[in-house]
């Protein structure tokens, strides 16, 4: 029930409250017979599908790269390639704008998709490395084309983790903020950017409540699809793939795979350059600012507080995130496996209600905070508690995919056989599950922790002047004029990064390399 | 192996719950003997430590920051919270925005003995909810550079930008999306009339206008005179932003355009419904002292409300205060705002 708890108060009901307001101000109609509003769903959509498509296009070679060659620097790419994942949005919009001054679709499209390449690449490879190899050589040995045995054995075998990881990209896609409002500008709007705008500078709230809707059933619609294709192919055969020097057509593919990651890096070099250039030729001087507030004090506090407050509070984030995430998925898994026809359908509701969080815009779930959480005790509303319980609020939909099939493959004969012969259900979950589950849920923790630490939407509205986070402080540099503060928010990105890279190899070592799967 | 990842996983486990513990209780536990007086403001609020730390003393009251967004977010939370408002005082409601604010009851009246230095001077409510702290002005800015070597003349007025020699070398903020953006859209509604601003606009796009959603992309990226060096030497920023760009040589990258200013006041007042109005009081006062004043320039790139208060070194030849900004009155900006960016969404994408 904590799970479901902690859902109802920090997400549904601050969400339904925000949302029930602009119901009550009516106009809703006027909203929804708009031909301007549906012409905004018609792009959110489109462009994350596209978006989508191209993170899964680049990603399939990618997850090839991590789960079946063997060569030197793949330990490497598997890590850098989740950088992108968590660098800030104003960033990356500005960077993609240098290349695309006029903006438009094409950079909003391949910007959403640079973020996302390493869900699809992450959450292939961590599926195709498990998948048996036998049944694509006995492809092969009846004369398959490589070709023919990659797209009749394999790519049907990939399928569930690609429709997975392309639900997840596009829920991401379609409501990512600041990519489209930079490069986006005032000529292409999606309903993320349109809400926002009606939320918090028009303070229209049944024009951003109709907005809602729309969104919402957007998501809904795309985890249902995400769920049947899911469902559909669930049988792959798990066996002990191997890791091998690529041959013959193989190497093509590594190669494709190597221009993805050359891709991936380039605006990350470009952000490196940028962080020790100043207007008269390189210079250390935006990270020798992290020890101070900015020019003319643009932080209140110095880059390396930020930097420790993005610690602590991605910390608290992940643990919480971890209770309820686990929590929820054991209740998910019980209920999958009950006889009872009627509790699998539940347990399946429930299971696309807990990926709701990431499909509701953070202005909405933040407004909703303001009306509602002064009923609680010690008005959580302007306390600094907020920031993580908000960020765990991102990231238990992403813990709950990634724990759920762990769990589900834990086989309950082995239990049943432990209680049979006289183990305290204490000790079979100390025997049986807790072995077979900790990599991976050390794994889910890393992945969350990662996300926390990027974390900007829900984390801007809530985190006080006096502990920003690292992402914060970087949108709060870039905020202000000054050649120093734009060279030390480099800086600050440049750290952020260096971060996530620890971690994520510390984790993955941990975890055995299944950072990041959905 | 297996046994060195769960040892791996549970110092990972005890230093994670270790320093949860530290950041959890690092909140605004202890003991609090003093009054702390909650300041709700927007995000580009900065004051020095030592001035807020002095007033401590001598008053006895800390206050504590709470940033809501920007001058339009922050009006917006506090119309939604005015039942229960998130503090006890509010700073950063500007002129586009007050009378929202007004209109919906958020904040009690409050006469300041301070308010009589020049504060009133921008008085726009009899009953005194709001008192003026500082004023900052949207202008035009130029790279003066760019027009040296190019051997042309800066542009100094509205009419010169949409001039085709000018074509294709301004950009400015979405009035949707950024505040700048918003004001200079006042600026050019209060010099042509809701009558003409129209066919300025369309003149302006026909003159290669380019139009972004916030002020950082707008000054740090397509800006020339700026960190980057972008292509367009004509930008909407602020009267005070070429003080931020003196070069090592002492002289200014960057010139404001007087004549192309529209003045914006920040105001602040005590929340009504909050629960230490006196104590507020107190901070409305401190927010127009001089040792206040006297900060928010070097800080928030803004002129003092208060007459008499110094600016700083240099200010007076690089980011002078504009002597006749356009404005227009709180109650015809609040009875348009959302018809004129209707307008100029339809008008200008």
């Amino acid at each position: 029930m904590a799970p479901i708890g902690f859902l109802v108060v920090f997400f549904a009901w601050p969400v339904l409250a925000i949302v029930g307001r602009g119901f009550a101000a009516g106009g809703l109609d006027t909203v929804l017979g708009d031909a301007r509003t549906w012409q905004l769903a018609g792009f959110t959509v489109a462009s994350a599908a596209a978006s989508t498509l191209v993170a899964v296009v680049a990603g399939v070679p990618v997850a090839f790269l991590l789960a079946r060659v063997k060569l030197p620097g793949v330990g490497l790419a598997r890590t850098l390639v989740l950088v992108p994942f968590v660098l800030p949005t104003v960033v990356v919009g500005l960077a993609f704008r240098a290349l695309w001054p006029d903006g438009g679709v094409l950079p909003i499209v391949l910007a959403n998709a640079f973020f996302n390449v390493a869900v699809v690449a992450r959450t292939v490879a961590g599926l195709w490395a498990r998948l048996d190899s036998r049944t694509t050589d006995a492809a092969r040995a009846l004369g398959a084309s490589p070709w023919r045995a990659f797209r009749s054995v394999t790519l049907p075998a990939l399928a569930p983790a690609i429709a997975s990881a392309a639900a997840v990209v596009f829920l991401f896609c379609a409501t990512s903020f600041g990519v489209v409002l930079i490069l986006g500008g005032a000529r292409y709007r999606t309903l993320e950017t349109e809400i926002y705008l009606r939320t918090v500078d028009l303070l229209d709230l049944s024009g951003a409540a109709a907005l809602s809707l729309i969104q919402f059933a957007a998501v809904v619609a795309a985890l249902v699809l995400g769920g049947l294709a899911r469902r559909r192919k669930d049988g792959a055969r798990i066996g002990s793939g191997s890791a091998r020097r690529p041959r013959g057509g193989e190497w093509w593919v590594a190669g494709a795979a190597g221009v993805v990651l050359a891709l991936l890096l380039t605006p990350i070099v470009a952000l490196l350059a940028e962080s020790v250039s100043a207007p008269d030729g390189w210079s250390f001087a935006g990270y020798r600012a992290l020890t101070g507030t900015g020019e003319r004090g643009a932080l209140q506090v110095s880059g390396w507080d930020a930097a420790l407050n993005s610690l602590k509070v991605a910390v608290d984030a992940t643990l919480l995130a971890m209770v309820v995430g686990v929590l929820a998925s054991v209740v998910l898994v019980a209920l999958r496996r009950s006889p009872a026809k009627s509790a699998r359908g539940l347990g399946e509701t429930m299971d696309a209600v807990l990926m709701l969080p990431l499909g509701v815009s953070a202005v909405t779930v933040g407004f909703g905070y303001l009306v509602t959480l002064d009923a609680l005790p010690g008005d959580l509303r302007t306390s600094p508690y907020l920031v993580p319980l908000a960020q765990a609020l991102v990231i238990i939909p992403l813990i709950v995919r990634m724990v759920l099939p762990v769990l589900r493959s834990v086989d309950v004969r082995l239990r049943q056989a432990a209680s049979t012969l006289g183990a305290s259900p204490l000790r079979v979950w100390r025997e049986i599950d807790l072995p077979l589950t900790l990599r991976p849920l050390v794994a889910a923790a890393g992945f969350g922790f990662v996300v926390a630490l990027g974390e900007f939407g829900a984390t801007s509205f809530l985190a006080r002047p006096t502990a920003p986070t690292l992402p914060v402080a970087v949108a709060t540099l870039m905020g202000r004029p000054g050649e120093l503060n734009n060279q030390m928010a480099y800086a600050a990105c440049a750290l952020l990064m260096l971060v996530t890279v620890l971690a994520v190899a510390l984790i993955d070592r941990l975890g055995r390399g299944r950072v990041g799967e959905f | 192996m297996k046994s060195r990842a769960v040892r791996a996983a549970t110092a990972i486990a005890v230093v994670s719950a270790v320093a949860a513990g530290c950041s959890l209780s690092n909140g605004d536990g202890g003991p609090q003997q003093t009054p702390t007086v909650t300041l709700v403001t927007h995000d580009s609020f900065l004051a020095p430590q030592e001035v807020l730390d002095a007033f401590q003393k001598q008053s006895g009251i800390k206050v504590s920051v709470l940033k809501q967004g920007d001058a339009g977010s922050l009006t917006n939370k506090l119309v939604l919270t005015k039942a229960n408002p998130i503090g006890d005082v509010a700073y950063g409601v500007d002129s586009t925005f007050a009378s929202r604010a007004l209109a919906e009851g958020v904040f009690e009246p409050y006469t300041s003995p301070e308010a009589d230095r020049g504060p009133q001077r921008y008085a726009v409510d009899p009953e005194h909810r709001l008192s003026a702290v500082d004023v900052g002005d949207v202008c035009v800015n130029v790279d003066t550079n760019y027009f040296t070597a190019k051997g042309i003349p800066a542009p100094s007025s509205y009419e010169d930008l949409a001039d085709p020699k000018y074509k294709d070398l301004l950009v400015a903020e979405d009035p949707a999306t950024a505040s700048p953006g918003l004001a200079f859209l006042l600026g050019t509604i209060a010099k042509y009339g809701e009558a003409g601003w129209k066919d300025y606009w369309a003149k302006l796009k026909a003159n290669g206008l380019k139009v972004v959603s916030g002020w950082e992309e707008a000054y740090t990226k397509d800006f020339s005179g700026s960190s980057g060096k972008g292509p367009r030497p004509i930008v909407v920023s602020y009267a005070s932003s070429p003080a931020a760009e003196v070069g090592d040589d002492g002289k200014p990258r960057t010139k404001a355009l007087l004549d192309t200013c529209y003045r914006q006041v920040e105001y602040a007042g005590v929340l009504a419904n909050g629960k230490q109005a006196e104590s507020a009081r107190k901070v409305v006062d401190f927010l127009l002292s001089q040792q206040f004043q006297a900060t928010v320039a070097a800080n928030m790139y803004v002129y003092p409300a208060r007459q008499g208060v110094d600016l700083p070194a240099g200010w007076a030849q690089v980011a002078p205060l504009p002597q006749k900004p356009q404005t227009l009155p709180a109650d015809q900006v609040q009875a348009g705002r959302e018809k004129w960016i209707g307008e100029w969404r339809t008008l200008v994408q």
